[in-house]
């Protein structure tokens, strides 16, 4: 009696948490039923993929940033300045893409040691250093394309953007097999880990999630992971963006979760004046942060060009909002110390699927702002809201990845802490 | 005299899944001081909250009269209109207005929605009086010092026109002259008819200034003591913890071995004046097993020796050699500092110790993380191990190691941050005000964790500002005046009387 009151009050207390999540299934829900069905089918599915990636690539970078505290305002400029680059090194000067590739991300990294230099070692605070690199970049990004765009780029280039894996049935099958390969797989990879860890735990007499939680979760996402590939596979197979995305997702959250880097950048945004007297490099730990960023600003700015298959004047612009709008929606902080790259993908999947579902409902850019603006607002009221009750961590702590260990040692203590924990005893 | 001003009565304030405050009972009567005593989270400042309106009167059960009248607050602004003021210890001033405008913020003297500057200042001026501080009112605040800053939030505290005025440890950071200022306003205030309740861990004090003490210990009252009946320091202690405290340090044998850390002739500049030595010229040593205390009055340059030494965090154009086992070693950062076996618990745990949004097991892993690194990653189940063996080991009063340090008792919150540096293995700690706004039971834990550490053969050093404190766990003592190392005294030959001598000894 007691364990399942135990159980239901774990459960209220985690649907909380998980509560931008069930946001967003909401979301889909009641478009997929205004636009009657076409939302979740299958070519509008690969679609929203697509379109999001590179919005998807500037979040994880964005909410590592977040949570370090600071803020970064250039990444689209850097974006549409990468794209340039990118359109002189192969367009102008024929350089092959497993050349220009690698090119672009080294003047990335580049951009981001400029502002980094900046912002760590020179003290100036990020909202002014990016800032300025917002239009520094952009004014970059005119003069390298000398304010016309470039075109066409070859195939191989292109197929970053909209490109798929090889169909191995040949196009005769109904199902693209590679994809569910591929996504069969990785579920059943992700079954396996969880469970794996949690066997640890046990073992360890580490805390652990009740075993209903447990079930009901793991089950839950193995179902989304699957009707995800089912949906895919349906139309034209695996993106090659979506494959570029899942790897940056897995490793930039066990990097946040189990990697000193990361565990440095949490501790610098919960208190900058204790890391420090930790022996956290705190400059060195921004310095790289910002690196990082410009890499993936670099990455999202060329899977952008790609995909458009033309490097424009105004390439990237306002995407710097889209990605600070995800990491907030998915719980980071705004003081920094708090969020996950998980729950940025979650935040900018939210604002991706209100796009493309008020697009297909045919409402124009006019309300589609407002709501989106009523969205970001809301959502982060939420959060404070919640935070305010419980004094816990964001909604999209529950979503952190772990590598060893299952969510439960993460997950806040939230209902039985209202008060000093001495005043309990 | 025996009318009481206030009368709370039967007060039960629960959380969810607690309850902080049951049946708490408190009368104080006019014109005293009332003091109130308990571990940090026995509900003190609860009971202070449900007063002062902050928690609004329909989420607890019970009831408060005031001057005979009961009390419906349903918030701060309610309970200031009865004249009910509360100060607390975190001081509610804005550094960068004046003193006048502070003490007017929220109550401007206006006249159409046009701040009236004369009658502003003015009246700032005669409040300034009544607390006997001799400030200009346009003084901006971060150019006063503490001590001035608390008696401006109690100037504050008199243009509300206040009857019940309630100090939550209202000396917490205050050096004892400040203190001892502040102790004789509250008489003074006392004489003009504002009733006080003061919220204290030093029982000094209570003694000094209080005509009655409620015991309050686990959310429940224990005992109200009046003057007339006798207050014993002994009987406050049991009360508080609920058991007889036989000593207020535990038992050393002390096994001192050989010098392990030495510093020489270490100078520091200040920060930004250039003119000023913070330090001069100290030479310190410390050896196995032993622990050496820092005593000195506010300025004398204790903490800033520690810190300039710790990886260089404080101060500039800092000179001098630190030798280890004798052999010079390099601290010019946190992580050589670290690396060589230095660890620096800070006295200011809030703002330079912990990440107060993270749980305990992420805290005590921050100095040490990179042990827990298994082939690049982090291993967070042994992570957890190691903190809930601390956890165990350093009775850390938490549900879990998941608990998020921020809710955590003051006490709880210093093991945890002794916790960190006892997990980072150093040879030599440096212990900043170790027991810095703790409770008397929690302080005797933190007596104990500094006797074992030096029973293993650590090399302690530990800065306090209570040398009761100093002369009950050290072995050996240095005082310091004015930057300069003014006297080094056995355990032996120390008393408070000497060690004075030598903290007021400024040389030339």
């Amino acid at each position: 009696m007691s364990a399942l009151r135990e159980s239901l009050g774990f459960l209220a207390n985690r649907l909380r948490q998980v509560g931008i999540f069930v946001a967003l299934i909401l979301i889909v829900l009641l478009l997929q039923g205004l636009t009657d069905g076409i939302l979740l089918q299958p070519q509008n599915v690969t679609n929203l993929v697509v379109q999001n990636s590179y919005i998807l690539i500037l979040a994880i970078g964005m909410v590592m940033v977040i949570i370090a505290g600071h803020i970064d305002l250039s990444v689209g400029s850097i974006a549409g300045f990468i794209g340039a680059v990118a359109g002189v090194m192969i367009v102008h000067w024929g350089w092959s893409w497993w050349v220009a590739i690698p090119a672009c991300l080294l003047v990335g990294a580049l951009v981001g040691a400029w502002q980094g230099y900046w912002i760590a070692y020179v003290g100036i605070p990020a909202f002014i250093v990016t800032l300025a690199g917002m239009l520094i970049f952009r004014g970059l990004t005119l003069i390298t394309l000398k304010n016309q765009q470039i075109t066409p780029f070859p195939d191989e280039l292109r197929a970053l953007g909209g490109g798929f894996l090889p169909d191995i049935s040949g196009g005769t099958s109904v199902l693209e097999w590679l994809t569910v390969i591929l996504g069969v797989g990785a579920t059943a990879a992700f079954l396996v880990q969880e469970v794996r860890q949690r066997r640890i735990r046990l073992k360890f007499n580490l805390e652990n999630e009740p075993p209903a939680w447990f079930f009901t979760k793991i089950g839950f996402s193995a179902l989304l992971m699957l009707v995800m590939t089912f949906l895919l596979a349906s139309y034209r197979g695996t993106p090659i963006v979506l494959v570029v995305l899942a790897v940056l997702v897995v490793g930039y959250s066990a990097v946040m979760a189990n990697s000193v880097f990361g565990r440095h950048i949490y501790a610098l945004g919960g208190n900058l004046h204790a890391a420090e007297l930790s022996g956290v490099k705190t400059r060195g730990v921004t310095f790289r942060l910002f690196v990082n960023m410009g890499v993936l600003s670099a990455l999202a700015g060329l899977i952008f060009t790609a995909r458009l298959n033309s490097a424009q004047p105004a390439g990237g612009t306002g995407f710097e909002l889209d990605a600070i709008a995800a990491a907030f929606i998915g719980g980071a902080a705004v003081q920094g110390g708090i969020g996950t790259v998980a729950g940025a993908m979650i935040g900018g999947l939210i604002m991706g699927v209100l796009n493309n579902g008020m697009s297909i409902l045919g409402l124009g850019t006019d309300y589609q702002q407002l709501i989106k603006g009523m969205v970001l607002l809301l959502a982060v009221a939420f959060d404070i809201f919640n935070k305010n009750r419980s004094g816990a961590g964001g909604v999209g702590k529950w979503f952190t990845f772990r590598r060893r260990t299952s969510p439960s040692a993460d997950s806040r203590p939230v209902a039985e802490e209202k008060e000093p924990v001495a005043a309990a005893k | 005299m025996q009318t009481p001003i206030l009368s709370m009565r039967g007060i039960t304030k629960t959380f969810p899944g607690v309850k902080a405050l049951q049946d708490v009972n408190l009368d104080v009567n006019r014109g005293e001081v009332h003091a109130i005593c308990g571990e940090n989270g026995a509900g003190k400042s609860t009971l202070m909250k449900v007063l002062s309106g902050v928690y609004p009167h329909s989420s607890f059960e019970g009831e408060i009269l005031f001057e005979g009248e009961p009390c419906h607050f349903s918030n701060i602004t309610d309970s200031e209109k009865r004249g009910i003021v509360i100060i607390h210890q975190e001081l509610a001033l804005s550094p960068y207005l004046s003193i006048a405008e502070n003490i007017y913020l929220g109550n401007e003297q206006a006249s159409r929605g046009w701040v009236d500057w004369q009658k502003t200042n003015l009246e700032a001026s005669k409040l300034l009086a009544r607390v006997g501080l001799s400030e200009n009112p346009a003084t901006p605040i971060q150019h006063i010092t503490v001590g001035k800053q608390q008696l401006v939030e109690i100037a504050k505290a008199l243009s509300k026109q206040v009857k019940l005025l309630i100090l939550d440890e209202p000396t917490a950071a205050l050096n004892d002259e400040d203190s001892g200022h502040l102790l004789d306003l509250i008489l003074h205030l006392k004489g003009q008819g504002v009733t006080s309740i003061i919220i204290s861990h030093k029982l000094n004090e209570i003694r000094r200034v209080a005509d009655a003490v409620t015991i309050i210990r686990d959310g429940k009252t224990i005992e109200t003591l009046r003057l007339e009946h006798g207050i014993s320091q002994e009987r406050i202690i049991r009360g508080m913890v609920g058991r007889d405290l036989e000593s207020l340090y535990p038992d050393r044998d002390p096994q001192i071995g050989e010098e392990v850390l030495r510093i020489e002739d270490w100078s520091v500049q200040h920060p930004q004046d250039s003119t000023r030595m913070v330090v001069q010229n100290a030479t310190i040593t410390v050896r196995k097993g032993e622990v050496v205390g820092l005593a000195g009055l506010m300025g004398a340059g204790r903490t800033e020796l520690a810190m300039s030494v710790f990886g260089r965090t404080y101060g500039h154009a800092t000179s001098g050699r630190v030798l280890k086992n004798g052999r010079e070693i390099n601290t010019t950062t946190v992580p050589h500092a670290i690396e060589n076996g230095l660890a620096y618990a800070t006295e200011d745990r809030k703002h330079y110790g912990l990440n107060l949004i993270e749980d305990i097991q992420r805290n005590v892993s921050m100095a040490g993380l990179r042990k827990l690194v298994k082939r690049g990653w982090v291993d967070r189940n042994q992570e957890t191990l190691v903190a809930e063996g601390y956890r165990k080991s350093m009775n850390i009063k938490a549900p879990s190691v998941a608990a998020v340090v921020g809710k955590l008792s003051g006490g709880n919150q210093q093991k945890v941050v002794l916790s960190k540096w006892m997990f980072s293995d150093p040879e030599v700690l440096i212990l900043d005000e170790p027991t810095r706004g703790i409770d008397v039971g929690a302080k005797y834990e933190i007596y104990s964790i500094i006797a074992t550490l030096a029973a293993q053969g650590k090399a302690i050093i530990v800065i306090s500002s209570e040398l009761p404190e100093l002369l009950g766990i050290c072995d050996r003592i240095y005082t310091l005046a004015a930057g300069r190392v003014t006297g080094e005294v056995p355990i032996e030959q120390a008393t408070q009387e000497t060690l004075m001598h030598y903290m007021t000894q400024e040389k030339e």
